[in-house]
C-alpha cells in the first residue's frame, strides 16, 4: 500500500501554524487520554486476532463521533517503515505505534484516525489512546475538544475502568485518568542563563517531567522541552490540568526574564549569536538534524527578540518537521542517507528562508 | 556515547547549551547528570517503577491474593504473572488490576501518592456497559464496595442514584 499524507486532513500539521497563545515560546499543546477495552488483552498479551476485534470496535465506535465521523483510516500496520517514521515526525503517532524500536515489528492492526486536531491511536501500547494537538498552550480547549470525543467512544465501546484504580491502562503509571498533557516549549533563553537545571529540578520536584522534542526517552535537542504531568491518579482531570498549566505560566515567565538579562546585560553577544545561527541557517551546504535544530532555535530567539523580522515563526515550525529525515525523503522521492542527507536538508532550509525573506 | 564528565559511564542526558560562541551538546551519564542536579524526567519517570518491580515478589508487596512471595500465581483472564510484570512492566489485561490488587495498590500509592481514582467517572461501566439499567440491588452492592475502597466520589453518586429509585 502506498500511502498518501494528504490523505490527512491538513496533512495533520494545523498545530504548527504559530497561531495559538504564546505562540513564540510554546509551539504545542497535546492532551492524550489513554483507555482499553474491557475483557480484551492489552497489546502486549493480545493475538493479531485480538487486535483485529479490537480496531473494528474502535473504527465503529468512531464513526459515531462526531469528531472522526469521517477521519481515514490509516493502517500503520501497512505501512512502510519510512511512511510510518513520516507520521511520527509529523507527531501524529507514537514511537510506539510506528514499531520502528526495538524489534522494529509493527503491532498488527495499529491504525490512527485522525482529524484535524483530534484523532485516536489504536492498539498502541493501550487499545485506545485519544489525543488532541494544538498550536500553542491552549490545555483548556485541548482537553474539552478531547472530553467531548472520550464520551461518545465511551458510549460506544466498554472502557476497562476500576472503582478505585480509575480507568486501567497496560502500565500503571498511566492509570487513573489515562491523561498525559504536555506543552512543546522553547526556552534558549533559561538555557543561555544557565537557569534551566534549577528550573527543570523545581518542575520536578511539583510532580511534573520533561522529556525532548519527540515525547518519552527522547533527547532534548535545540532547547525544546515537552513538560507534562507525571502522576495521573489521585488528582481529577482538572486538577492536573490547572497544575500543569500554572507551572508552564511560571516557565514562560522566567523565560522571558531569562530573555531580558540576555538583552541588558550580553545584547551585542546575544545579538551575534542569533545573526550567526542565521547565517550558518541561510548560507550552510550541509546541515546535520542536531545542527539544525540548534540553529533554529538561535533564529526563533532572535524572532522572539525582534532581532530578525523577515522570519515567520510558521516558517521556524514548519522547518522542524520538515527538516527530518523521513520529509526529506519524501521530497526527494527517495530513500536518502548522509552526507545526501545533510545537503538536502540544507537545500531545503535554505529555499523556505528565501521565501520567507522575499515576502 | 560515553559521559563528557567521568569518561566512563555511558551518557544518558544530553543537555544543549551555548557556551561562548558555539552551539554545544553536553552528554552526561545519570549518575553525573544528578551531581549536577541536572534531573531527567527519564529517570523520575523510571526510577519508581523499576525499583518497585525489581521489590516486588521478594516479600515487597503486601498482597492479599496470593502468598508473600508468589509472583507465579496467574491472572484468570489472560495467565499473566507478577514476574511477567517485573520483567515488561506492562499487565496483561483489565483483570490483572482485580488479580494483583494488593501489589498494584501499593505500587500505585508510590508511583502517583494515591491509589484512589478520583478524576472522570465512567458511567458506562457503573451500569455494567450493557445499556441496561442495573436493579436497585446491584446498586447496593456497588455502593458498598465503593465505601469499602474509600471512593466516595462514587459512593455519593450510587446514593443519589439509589435515591432516586427508592
Ligand atoms: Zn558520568
Ligand atoms: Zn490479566
Amino acid at each position: 500500500m502506498t500511502f498518501d499524507i494528504n490523505l490527512v486532513p491538513d496533512g495533520g500539521i494545523s498545530w504548527l501554524d504559530a497561531s495559538g497563545p504564546d505562540g513564540n515560546i510554546v509551539l504545542s499543546t497535546r492532551v492524550r487520554l489513554a483507555r482499553n477495552i474491557d475483557g480484551q488483552r492489552f497489546t502486549v498479551r493480545s493475538s493479531p486476532e485480538d487486535n483485529q476485534v479490537v480496531l473494528q470496535q474502535v473504527e465503529r465506535a468512531s464513526r459515531a463521533s462526531r469528531a472522526l465521523h469521517d477521519a481515514p483510516l490509516i493502517r500503520i500496520d501497512h505501512l512502510q517503515p519510512a511512511e510510518r517514521q513520516l507520521l511520527h515526525e509529523r507527531h501524529l503517532i507514537s514511537r510506539d505505534l510506528t514499531g520502528l524500536e526495538a524489534d522494529g515489528n509493527v503491532r498488527a492492526g495499529a491504525a490512527l484516525l485522525t482529524n484535524g486536531c483530534v484523532g485516536v491511536m489504536v492498539n498502541e501500547e493501550d487499545h485506545v489512546r485519544l489525543q488532541c494537538l494544538k498550536s500553542g498552550f491552549a490545555l483548556t480547549e485541548a482537553y474539552s475538544d478531547l472530553e467531548r470525543l472520550d464520551a461518545e467512544m465511551g458510549g460506544q465501546l466498554a472502557f476497562a475502568f476500576h472503582e478505585e484504580f480509575g480507568y486501567l491502562t497496560s502500565c500503571p503509571t498511566n492509570a487513573g485518568t489515562g491523561l498525559r498533557a504536555s506543552v512543546l516549549i522553547h526556552l534558549p533563553g533559561l538555557v543561555l542563563t544557565k537557569e534551566i537545571a534549577k528550573v527543570l529540578q523545581g518542575l520536578s520536584q511539583v510532580g511534573l517531567t520533561f522529556r525532548g522534542l519527540y515525547g518519552e526517552g527522547s533527547e532534548v535537542v535545540g532547547n525544546f522541552f515537552q513538560l507534562s504531568n507525571q502522576t495521573t491518579l489521585g488528582k481529577s482531570e482538572t486538577e492536573l490540568l490547572d497544575h500543569l498549566g500554572d507551572m508552564v505560566r511560571k516557565v514562560i515567565e522566567y523565560e522571558q526574564q531569562a530573555r531580558h538579562v540576555l538583552q541588558r546585560d550580553a545584547p551585542t553577544v546575544t545579538a551575534d549569536k542569533v545573526w550567526r545561527a542565521y547565517g550558518l541557517l541561510k548560507y550552510a551546504r550541509s546541515l546535520s538534524f542536531e545542527e539544525t535544530m540548534n540553529l533554529l532555535s538561535g533564529v526563533r530567539l532572535g524572532v522572539g527578540l525582534n532581532l530578525i523580522s523577515d522570519i515567520s515563526v510558521y516558517t521556524l515550525n514548519k522547518l522542524l518537521i520538515f527538516a527530518q529525515p523521513a520529509h526529506l525523503a519524501v521530497r526527494e522521492g527517495r530513500e536518502i542517507g548522509d552526507p545526501e542527507l545533510s545537503t538536502a536538508r540544507a537545500t531545503y532550509t535554505r529555499q523556505l528562508l528565501e521565501a520567507d525573506a522575499a515576502r | 556515547m560515553q559521559c563528557d564528565e567521568c569518561q566512563e559511564r555511558p551518557a544518558a542526558i544530553h543537555l544543549t547549551q551555548i557556551v561562548n560562541d558555539s552551539v554545544t551538546t553536553v552528554h552526561l551519564c545519570e549518575q553525573c547528570a544528578a551531581d549536577k542536579g541536572v534531573q531527567t524526567g527519564a529517570t523520575v519517570a523510571k526510577f519508581p517503577l523499576s525499583d518497585f518491580l525489581a521489590s516486588m515478589g521478594k516479600g515487597g508487596g503486601a498482597s492479599n491474593q496470593s502468598p508473600v512471595g508468589d509472583d507465579t500465581a496467574e491472572c484468570d483472564h489472560c495467565g499473566g504473572t507478577l514476574r511477567d510484570f517485573r520483567e515488561s512492566g506492562r499487565l496483561g489485561c483489565p483483570d490483572c488490576y482485580r488479580t494483583f490488587s494488593g501489589h498494584l495498590r501499593d505500587l500505585l500509592r508510590r508511583l502517583h501518592g494515591a491509589s484512589q481514582h478520583v478524576g472522570e467517572l465512567y458511567m458506562a461501566a457503573v451500569s455494567g456497559g450493557s445499556g441496561d439499567a442495573p436493579g436497585i440491588g446491584e446498586l447496593r452492592d456497588q455502593l458498598r464496595r465503593a465505601v469499602e475502597s474509600e471512593n466516595f466520589e462514587l459512593a455519593a453518586e450510587l446514593r443519589d442514584r439509589i435515591r432516586v429509585m427508592e
